[in-house]
């Protein structure tokens, strides 16, 4: 099970109090009429899922119940930090 | 290739069973192939095998990182079954079931498949619902699937309980008789041996590190920890790091890579006589042959290439199957595993060409990949020598990503596979 950083409650937690919710820093479409199929494609389904650094999103969903991001190795599964929605992709 | 038959195991038995030559030879990469298969698991040496048999391409090698059939091939809990709920899923994994039939003889190899049937049970009104659609919508695709009361399954599986007041209640079950299980290691071993007598290299220890792709963009062949190799065609089979190999020939897919953990208990005695799924409390189980109960767990919420899973993904299941099963409340497990599932947003395989010329690619499987092996194999292989799908899985293309022509067995099949 992962310990988890709560960039907001500043604790290390058990992954237990935490839901994944994927891949980070996927923007909105700011316009959506103007977008292609190719476009919509690569906003809902292609994922980086790479083997190392991988930028998600988790939510401490039995805590403060808030969004962050973090930044984890997906090899040895160790996070390298988290940090606060809307702070820049690190 | 030695041809195994009753009697040559009893004169090979009379003099200890020592003797048996190798089965393949362990290959040494050649400068250029005719077609190339990254990823020597079930689905790869199928592919291999098809082609040297079918396709007439023999002149093949199956490149793998580490060894033959160690990732997902020996990793799975070997259910079988074809009872998915759209036309294209149905036709797609009634075709392997069917290639299983026979499997044994064609490779002249015990694959030990087994007919002992996939029943999964429904616990509430939802499920029953949900089920006797999949039995209505598979007898209209010749798919074999019915509806089981309580108390027939529990005929059927007599450990399962069904007491009314039991925790996960069991309201009845839909049964897949020709569903069952083979030996997952011996499927891999198998398509090895009949590969490599027709001709087919079989190079393990070869990791690929990078696809060469000419001026006009189609592939030369593949850069690997033990030289070039050239080839016009290749076919990527490597499941969880599919879209590692992809990213590699500059194409972004839609998967993503989850841990998904299996356990076996302690081998015991004949006690559990078919393969019992639970969607609902996420439990799937079967005794294998040598005696252990096999059992599937789930995948962990976040992308991971670790093939290692969380305890506490394990302890849900177990606690499910205590309960469903409560003879097995003292068992003892044995041994836990992870493997690293590639999972696509519609959890249906992508099977077919890529956008470069030479590329194609057999990935996307993600939870339930071993029931596929055969058909899997087979339409790879189709595929590349073609240069074009088969029906069965021209509607698996990368396209419908884009199309929106989604193949939805993420709610139809619901989670196990």
């Amino acid at each position: 099970m992962l310990l988890i950083h709560c960039p907001y409650c500043d604790e290390q937690r058990a992954e237990l109090e935490f839901a994944y919710a994927g891949q980070a820093h996927i923007a909105r479409p700011a316009d959506p009429a103007a977008m292609s199929d190719e476009d919509w494609r690569d906003y809902l389904f292609i994922r980086a899922n790479p083997r190392g650094r991988h930028h998600e999103r988790w939510r401490h969903i039995h805590g403060c119940g808030r969004f962050f991001n973090a930044v984890r190795d997906t090899v040895s599964d160790k996070f390298e930090v988290t940090y606060k929605a809307g702070e820049p992709r690190r | 290739m030695t041809r195994f038959s009753a009697f040559s195991l009893f004169a090979k038995a009379l003099g200890g069973h020592q003797g048996w030559p190798e089965q393949w030879p362990d290959a040494a990469p050649r400068p250029a192939y005719d077609a190339i298969i990254v990823g020597a698991g079930g689905h790869g040496l199928g592919a291999a095998y098809y082609l040297a048999k079918k396709y007439g391409i023999t002149n093949v090698a199956v490149i793998e990182k580490g060894w033959l059939g160690g990732g997902n091939t020996g990793r799975n809990t070997t259910i079988i079954r074809s009872n998915y709920l759209y036309d294209e899923s149905a036709h797609l994994y009634d075709h392997a079931l069917k290639l299983w039939d026979g499997l044994s003889q064609e490779l002249n190899y015990n694959t030990m498949y087994s007919k002992r049937g996939v029943m999964m049970l429904a616990h509430n009104v939802h499920d029953i619902q949900s089920f006797k659609r999949h039995i209505h919508a598979n007898r209209l695709n010749g798919v074999d699937n019915e509806w089981l009361s309580a108390e027939e399954a529990k005929a059927y599986c007599p450990p399962l309980n069904i007491a009314p007041e039991a925790r996960y209640p069991v309201l009845g079950a839909a049964l897949q008789r020709r569903g069952g299980t083979a030996r997952h290691d011996t499927v891999a071993w198998g398509y090895a041996r009949a590969a490599a007598a027709l001709g087919v290299d079989i190079i393990q220890n070869c990791a690929v590190t990078g696809i060469r792709r000419g001026l006009d963009g189609a592939v030369e062949g593949v850069e690997t920890t033990r030289g070039f190799i050239a080839s016009k065609r290749i076919g990527v089979s490597a499941a969880g790091h599919s879209s590692v190999i992809m990213q590699m020939a500059g194409l972004e897919f839609p998967l993503e890579s989850y841990p998904l953990q299996a356990l076996v208990s302690e081998p015991v005695k004949p006690v559990f006589p078919c393969v019992v799924m639970s969607n609902t409390v996420h439990a799937y189980m079967s005794q294998s042959d040598k005696g252990e109960l096999v059992i599937g767990a789930g995948t962990d919420q976040y992308v991971s290439y670790s093939q290692r899973g969380a305890l506490h993904i394990v302890e849900h299941t177990l606690a499910a199957i205590c309960e469903i099963f409560p003879i097995f409340r003292r068992m003892r497990m044995l041994r836990s595993w992870g493997g690293i599932v590639d999972v696509t947003p519609d959890r249906s395989p992508i099977l077919g060409k890529t956008p470069v010329k030479g590329l194609y690619v057999n990935c996307g499987w993600g939870t339930g990949g071993f029931k596929a092996t055969p058909g899997a194999g087979d339409l790879l292989a189709y595929t590349m020598a073609r240069d074009e799908p088969h029906p069965i899985n021209a509607p698996f293309n990368l396209d419908r990503f884009r199309t929106g022509r989604l193949i939805d067995e993420a709610a139809a099949a619901a989670v196990a596979h």
